[in-house]
């Protein structure tokens, strides 16, 4: 029925156009320029890289406007999250920014222990911030090496896809796993970094360099890449904050707020790094900041593994950290202690915390209002792609198919943070 | 069930505020606040972990954020995040939106709070001041019902459009009451 009425229409035009032609049977072009695309970019389609859907209106190859439908890996998170004791909601948070998790799960921790009144001991800071600086070159490699694949250049993508792949290898060697990592505690870290686990990060971050330094030199000054996006999907600075931007995006606009300067957490006060800003916020900008980014946490990464100091991994706190599993065999204390964190028998104390990190996207907030249970009494997600997002169907109008995919990519929305 | 509103001060939380350098920042925010919007506005004043946190009535909300918002001195340019909440004891106040802004100049963190009952669950929109307001509120709309007058386009945004309740209100749990192959009864206790 529809491709009927669909085939109705189109004949209803080439009448007309015969009649204003004077019985002319081919229509020429300016006939059918009245008449606009319904295009659905989405919801599974391999350019978006993700779940959702955009509903976009062109007028031949120009967008005039886009509509965006999210929502459909929706897992109602902060819904499940009032049903579980802290060390529970910890997966919940992998499962957001699923490139680079271990930012989430200690973003997450760092809430718990604030509310708890933890401190973490200096190694176990540290150890942090190496973990997460890696998460963070992981979750930058990608997003700039889809952004290349997007635009016709697979090569690139092929190089720093080993280097994920090794940083991956890292994770696995820390922690066992390598997606959705678990390496981080209430109070620490699970266990202290292996001597494998070190020689594998030594290694790696005397290898990258030189693979990175490739990876720019195909893309930084490449006349092909640049066509595409410089003057791409600009945002001015101005609009960029009233739309909430944060992280890569916002600082590609020229403002330098970064909450491990700003807000220091986990010892960032620590360490010399530059905050690299862009100038007009477009995606040619975007992917420059996220690739000094890199080199960025590469810095913070080598000065952490120099000065990482000795000690222990976590804090003295039995009643909030949970014992690694060796202890739990051998050890009656720990075994009661395992038992009544899992069993959730320790109550929070009352309070409401706001605590933000870095994350890959920018401000990764955690809102947690405790009523002094075992579960938060409300835990809300200040999820930055979803912040973001909206101004997504604004950044594409007056753009082309091709300009949209590779301002979406550029932006890395990621659907397990934009629905959560 | 406690309201955090009214919550005594642990020592993890004082001692959080004696670390926080921003104690004395908060309270000439809160002077400047007062000197602004008047003392008889602010309810409820308190630094949970070092964060100055404000309740006031949903008359002033777009008042008071437009005006911070337009304020040469603290410059509150950013909304880092808003959210419904609800609390079914507490009697024509079961409903509520947390707003937390930034001044990224000053570096000043600023939570507002509104209560309102949920048989009227009507805020004004803050769309016409900040952009991000827009999905933000579409998502207290979806979870709490919050109705946002003004809003351009007030429709579920996680949920499927014919779901025909509020899920995050806390009169619907997690789990299926009416089930019985899974109990609580020995699950912390």
């Amino acid at each position: 029925m529809a491709v009927n009425d669909a085939l109705a229409g189109t004949h209803k035009i080439i009448e007309e156009a015969k009649e204003q032609q004077g019985g002319q049977l081919v229509p020429t072009l300016n006939d059918f320029s009245q008449e606009l695309t319904t295009l659905n970019l989405g919801p599974t389609h391999p350019a978006t890289h993700g779940i959702f859907q955009n509903i976009l209106q062109m007028d031949g190859e120009r967008i005039i406007s886009g509509v965006p439908t999210i929502g459909y890996i929706h897992r109602a998170f902060e819904k499940i999250a009032e049903r579980r004791p802290f060390y529970q909601i910890t997966p919940l948070t992998d499962r957001m920014n699923y490139c680079s998790s271990p930012i989430n799960n200690m973003g997450w921790h760092m809430t718990v222990e604030k509310l708890l009144g933890v401190t973490v001991p200096k190694r176990a800071q540290y150890m942090r911030v190496i973990m997460m600086e890696l998460a963070r070159i992981a979750d930058h490699l990608i997003c700039n090496s889809i952004l290349g694949v997007d635009t016709g250049a697979f090569t690139g993508f092929l190089y720093v896809f080993q280097e994920r792949e090794k940083i991956y290898e890292i994770y696995e060697e820390v922690c066992g796993s390598r997606l959705t990592t678990n390496m981080g505690r209430v109070g620490g870290m699970e266990r202290d970094f292996s001597p494998v686990a070190l020689d594998k990060l030594r290694k790696w971050l005397k290898e990258f360099p030189a693979v990175m330094k490739e990876f720019e030199a195909m893309f930084n000054r490449n006349r092909i890449f640049m066509d595409r996006v410089v003057n791409v999907g600009p945002i001015t600075a101005e609009k960029a904050l009233n739309y909430g931007f944060t992280g890569p995006n916002l600082r590609a606009a020229g403002v330098d707020y970064d909450v491990r300067v700003m807000n220091p957490y986990s010892s960032y006060e620590d360490f010399e790094f530059d905050i690299p800003v862009g100038t007009n916020g477009d995606t040619y900008d975007r992917f420059l900041v996220r690739n000094e980014e890199i080199w960025q946490s590469l810095r913070i990464i080598n000065q952490a593994l120099d000065k990482l100091p000795d000690g222990p991994f976590h804090a003295d706190a039995p009643h909030y950290y949970l014992p690694p599993k060796q202890a739990v065999y051998k050890n009656m204390e720990a075994l009661i202690y395992h038992f009544k964190i899992i069993m959730g028998e320790i109550d929070a104390p009352v309070g409401e915390v706001y605590h933000s990190v870095e994350g890959g996207n920018g401000e990764l907030g955690f809102y947690l209002i405790s009523d002094g249970g075992r579960t938060p009494y409300r835990l809300h997600f200040r999820r930055p792609c979803f912040i973001y997002y909206q101004a997504y169907s604004e950044m594409v109008v007056g753009t082309s198919l091709s300009d949209a995919i590779v301002i979406l990519s550029s932006m890395n929305v990621i659907a397990g943070e934009l629905d959560a | 069930m406690a309201d955090p509103t009214k919550e005594e001060s642990t020592a993890a939380q004082d001692t959080a505020v004696a670390q926080d350098p921003a104690a004395k920042q908060n309270a000439q925010v809160l002077a400047l606040l007062h000197s602004l919007f008047g003392e008889a506005t602010f309810t409820d004043v308190h630094e949970p972990y070092g964060l100055l946190t404000v309740t006031t009535k949903r008359e002033h909300i777009h008042h008071i954020v437009a005006g911070l918002q337009q304020d040469e001195t603290l410059k509150f340019h950013f909304l880092t995040t808003m959210c419904g909440i609800n609390y079914p004891e507490n009697l024509n106040q079961e409903l509520g939106m947390i707003y937390h802004l930034h001044s990224l100049v000053h570096n000043i963190r600023l939570r507002i709070k509104i209560f309102f009952p949920l048989a009227d669950p009507v805020v004004p929109t803050l769309t016409d001041l900040y952009a991000t307001a827009n999905w933000m509120e579409r998502e207290a709309y979806d979870f709490f019902g919050i109705i946002f007058t003004g809003h351009p386009n007030l429709r579920r945004i996680l949920n499927v459009e014919d779901m025909d309740y509020h899920p995050m209100r806390r009169q619907y749990p997690l789990e299926d009451g009416t089930r019985e192959d899974k109990t609580d009864l020995f699950f912390g206790r």
